[in-house]
């Protein structure tokens, strides 16, 4: 569906592409994820054929150029992009007739997209007068007007409500479930859990690619987690072998090569000091733990 | 004060990184004096001319040497015709078209009045009144020299004209257009620069998000408003030596007046300016609202404040309206000082009309702009 | 000695009410986390506690200054960092560094001191002569918290103060607040990162303009209504149409990165034993996804 070879964007002197190539398959949910000002606004907008590369080749549904297959395509951007002094159902009309479709047709459409959405009880709201959720979701249906086979999503969820969020990612998945290929940035790692497979994304390149198991799988490192109430830990443990400690939610992951041994020195280290340890023990690498060690890696 | 200082030294360093901006500033009053001073020119001469000479004799041939040497006409074309004549015009070929009656010299030599049509393209106002009055005074001239030539023929002894009447432009004898543009053109352009680009400076930081910053700080609104307005007064005084030097150099411009008077009362026009660029960034919410604006004001300025159009003949309430612009006073300030030489003794009324423009614009802009950001 | 008390704090846009009637106290020395989405509100309750903008009702204190009346006292006593990290793109390091110590009037040899100080924590010291323009995010947002923090305030309000940068700063970023704190300064955070907060003392959550709850981490997670459970699944979309189709007994069911998340009832958590689940402690997010679901049926209600 999409292949990408060396594609570089500069901006100037800056680079903000720096030789990326990828390849999506048709049926995948595929996760952009990294920092802003890493490059994904761009990657995406080069795909959706807004801005032109400055070097490198791309094929979108089997055209060089995005443009010729715009109708198959569906892009919600990362700026809410509709009309805020329209309703709900007056922005979906507008976008129904950029597609060249016919008012019964539309009307059709709308009402099982507003309905797929949950937005119909506010078809007559005004879209200023939505939450941030519902914006989304508006766009979300705006963009699913044309039934696109490949949609783009850049950063749909940022900053909206987690319970919204989960609803959006629930549409994304029954999406993807009747056939539609779905492209979508995030900086949400556990959001990238949820795609079939992820691309690291730090400082214009792609670091990493692959499923979230198979990312997981190649972190090359243990981690252990530690529950403990105290909070400066960082200089406690300075003496232990370990890589890295990060703060991960209420707990610490503490990055070591020899699991055990490691458990060993810090709980001997906390011991000594008379900090309480309510757990530690070795757990699976999440995506965020993979993403700092590469991270902190490119850097 | 160290507020005051550290704000004015940050202004500087970011006037000095902000190259494209600062050469605009200086460039701007360059590019425009030239252009105004030498494309602007409100006598028309050189007037595209055609001719139907019907009477074909010594006289209308004099007639016709008068009308090319005043420099006004040129004769392009010589017609045949009434049709001829008028299709030239029409067609825009020519602004002009003369045309001498068959009896112009038979009524001449019998002492009658000769007549002569002159056909004026008005849909060109400037060059039209231009035509017609041109075209007036050589006929008087003309007239005057055959009647003075008929008188000594029949008397025999050289006679004096009864009444010689002769007009003295003042303070532009030779009408030169740049004398009184570039006045102007130096008020225009500080207009221009003072009250758009300190709008936009700070509404720029109001939308990079550092005004904000700014709030939350110990600043008071009036350290925050010298620390503008401070350093566009020696850029307007910058721009207004520009101005001055390209008018003297270029256009030969005389100074009459006091150069030290003319600086002292170029400050109470910047900072009305400025004054009046802080007022609409305080209303404005983008820079594009801010450009906005400005335009707002600089157009009036441009058409009401008698930089184009004298504004005695303007009808009562735009003259009025005029007298809401601070550029109107500074115009006559600066038209006063330069070329008619006057001194504060003339000049004190647009003095305290800048200064009453001032105190009211900095107190609305002020109030309006209570260190909050809605 | 509350550092921050407010009392009905509120705030109208025309007729959009962006707070509703919030009563915040704030422990000194500190540190709280504001949570909620984007266009809840934080960054206007923010902006009202800093004076930078005017209440329509309510009223509040910090460090004991009343809001409303003595906004230019408070300015002295506060550091304020915005979402937008205030910097000035087109000055160095240094001169940023420079200028807001003139803008807090920071003696002469105070400057010194205070601005290598900033640069040491910031981590910009080789680069102090750079144009803020070409600094990536990280750096961008420890300067702006070294402005901020320049002239020591004893109060720090943070406005999602790690939109923008990459995992690795923000923990960088946290470590920074976490010592402030153990210094003493009272900070108050806004984010929608729900797992940032986890390390502060107190937590509020607003969502549409109203405080939810305010409590301690440790209350905020026995207030959930049952137990949590955890289903680890390479494939959390499919188990979680599964679940909900399957008509088991579940209070609530999501998906939580690489697992499902099914509260239930504490008697009916063997229902989920074919799922192997293990029963978890519940994070803010959990929690925060509870509350607003709450909130949604009263609404409805």
């Amino acid at each position: 569906m999409i292949a990408l070879e060396n594609i570089v964007k500069k901006y100037g002197p800056t680079v903000a592409v720096d030789g990326v190539s990828l390849t999506v398959a048709q049926g995948e949910i595929f996760g952009l994820v990294g920092p802003d000002g890493a490059g994904k606004t761009s990657i995406i907008r080069i795909l959706t054929g807004i801005l032109a590369p400055t070097a490198g080749r791309l094929s979108v549904l089997g055209a060089a150029n995005p443009e010729d297959v715009k109708d198959r395509l569906g892009y919600v951007p990362q700026k809410f992009s509709l009309y805020g002094d329209l309703t709900v159902m007056e922005n979906i009309r507008v976008l129904g007739a950029l597609y060249g479709q016919g008012a019964a047709e539309i009307e059709q459409r709308a009402a099982a997209i507003l309905a797929f959405t949950n937005l119909l009880p506010f078809k007559d709201r005004l879209a200023d007068n939505l939450s941030g959720g519902m914006k989304q979701k508006l766009a979300l249906a705006a963009g699913l007007m044309h039934r696109p086979q490949l949609f783009f999503l850049d950063e749909p969820t940022t900053g909206v409500d987690p319970v919204s969020r989960r609803e959006f990612w629930q549409m994304l998945y029954r999406l993807n479930k009747e056939g539609t290929t779905v492209f979508v940035s995030t900086p949400y790692m556990d959001e990238a859990e949820l795609c079939t497979r992820v691309a690291f994304m730090h400082n214009g390149r792609i670091v990493a690619c692959d499923s979230p198991q198979g990312l997981r799988r190649a972190y090359p490192h243990k981690v252990l987690e530690l529950a403990t109430a105290e909070k400066s830990i960082k200089n406690l443990l300075a003496g232990c072998r370990l890589l890295d400690i990060n703060p991960f939610g209420d707990k610490y992951h503490l990055v070591a090569d020899d699991a055990a041994a490691a458990t060993a020195e810090v709980g001997a280290a906390l011991a000594a000091v008379g900090v309480p340890v309510a757990s530690l023990a070795e757990v699976p690498p999440t995506l965020e733990d993979v993403f700092v060690a590469l991270a902190s890696e490119v850097a | 004060m160290r507020r005051l200082r550290a704000l004015l030294i940050k202004e500087f360093i970011q006037m000095r990184r902000d190259r494209l901006t600062f050469a605009m500033m200086i460039g701007l009053p360059i590019v425009q004096l030239l252009v105004f001073g030498f494309a602007i020119n409100t006598d028309v001469k050189h007037l595209p001319t055609a001719v139907y000479d019907q009477s074909m004799q010594q006289d209308s041939r004099d007639f016709l040497a008068a009308l090319t040497a005043s420099e006004y006409f040129d004769i392009t074309e010589v017609a045949k015709s009434h049709e001829e004549i008028n299709a030239a015009v029409e067609s825009g070929r020519t602004k002009v078209g003369v045309v001498i009656p068959p009896d112009f010299a038979e009524n001449l030599k019998h002492g009658r009045s000769a007549t002569v049509q002159v056909i004026v393209d008005a849909s060109d106002s400037m060059a039209a009144s231009s035509a017609i009055s041109a075209a007036q005074l050589v006929g008087q001239m003309k007239s005057q020299e055959i009647m003075l030539k008929k008188l000594q023929g029949v008397s025999g002894k050289k006679i004096e004209t009864p009444l010689d009447v002769r007009i003295r432009p003042w303070y532009n004898p030779d009408f030169v257009t740049a004398f009184y543009m570039v006045p102007g053109i130096l008020g225009i352009v500080l207009t221009m620069t003072m009250v758009m680009i300190t709008s936009m400076a700070i509404v720029r930081e109001r939308e990079r998000g550092t005004l904000e910053q700014l709030i939350v700080t110990p600043l008071k609104t009036w350290e925050l408003m010298l620390g503008k307005i401070i350093p566009y007064i020696v850029v307007g005084y910058v721009q207004a030596t520009v101005a001055l030097l390209v008018g003297i150099v270029v256009f030969d411009l005389p100074v009459r007046g006091s150069l030290g008077l003319l600086y002292l009362l170029t400050s109470w026009f910047i900072i009305a300016s400025l004054a009046l660029g802080v007022l609409i960034s305080t209303l404005a919410k983008t820079q594009m609202q801010a450009m906005q604006m400005s335009f707002f004001i600089f157009l009036p300025s441009v058409l009401l404040s008698g930089f184009m159009f004298p504004r005695e003949s303007m009808p009562l309430f735009f003259n009025w309206l005029g007298n809401l612009l601070p550029l109107t006073f500074y115009l006559q300030i600066l038209r006063g000082i330069i070329l008619k030489g006057v001194g504060m003794s003339v000049l004190w009324t647009q003095i305290l009309a800048l200064t009453v423009f001032i105190a009211v614009t900095l107190a609305i802009a002020i109030k309006k702009f209570q260190k909050k950001i809605a | 000695m509350y550092a921050v008390e407010t009392t009905g704090l509120t705030r109208k846009f025309g007729d959009f009410t962006a707070v509703d009637n919030v009563s915040l106290h704030i422990r000194q020395g500190s540190i709280y986390g504001f949570l909620g989405p984007n266009g809840s509100g934080k960054t206007t309750v923010i902006r009202m506690l800093c004076g930078l903008l005017a209440p329509t009702a309510g009223g509040g204190r910090v460090l004991g200054l009343d809001i409303a009346a003595d906004s230019e006292a408070i300015k002295h006593q506060i550091g304020y960092m915005s979402q937008k990290f205030s910097l000035y793109d087109d000055l160095t390091v240094d001169e940023n560094l420079a200028f807001y110590a003139g803008m807090y009037s920071l003696p002469r040899e105070r400057e010194q001191e205070r601005i290598a100080a900033m640069l040491a924590l910031a981590g910009l010291e080789k680069r102090r002569r750079e144009l803020v323009a070409g600094l990536s995010g990280g750096w961008k947002q420890r300067l702006a918290l070294g402005c901020s923090i320049l002239h020591n305030p004893p109060i720090l309000f943070l406005d999602e103060p790690t939109g923008g940068v990459d995992p690795k700063s923000r923990r960088l970023f946290w470590d920074i607040i976490y010592d402030l704190s153990r210094q003493g300064t009272t900070v108050m955070v806004t984010t929608h990162f729900m797992d940032e907060a986890e390390h502060c003392d107190e937590i509020g959550f607003i969502f549409e303009g109203t405080l939810l709850t305010s409590d301690s981490p440790t209350n905020l997670k026995k207030s959930l209504p049952g137990s949590l459970l955890a289903i680890p699944t390479p494939e959390p979309m499919a188990l979680l149409a599964e679940l909900e189709a399957g008509g088991r007994p579940y209070l609530d069911v999501y998906p939580f990165g690489a697992s499902l998340h099914v509260l239930a009832a504490p008697d009916k958590v063997d229902a989920f034993a074919a799922y192997r689940p293990a029963v978890i402690p519940p994070s803010l997010e959990d929690i925060f996804v509870y509350l607003v679901k709450s909130h949604r049926k009263e609404a409805v209600a």
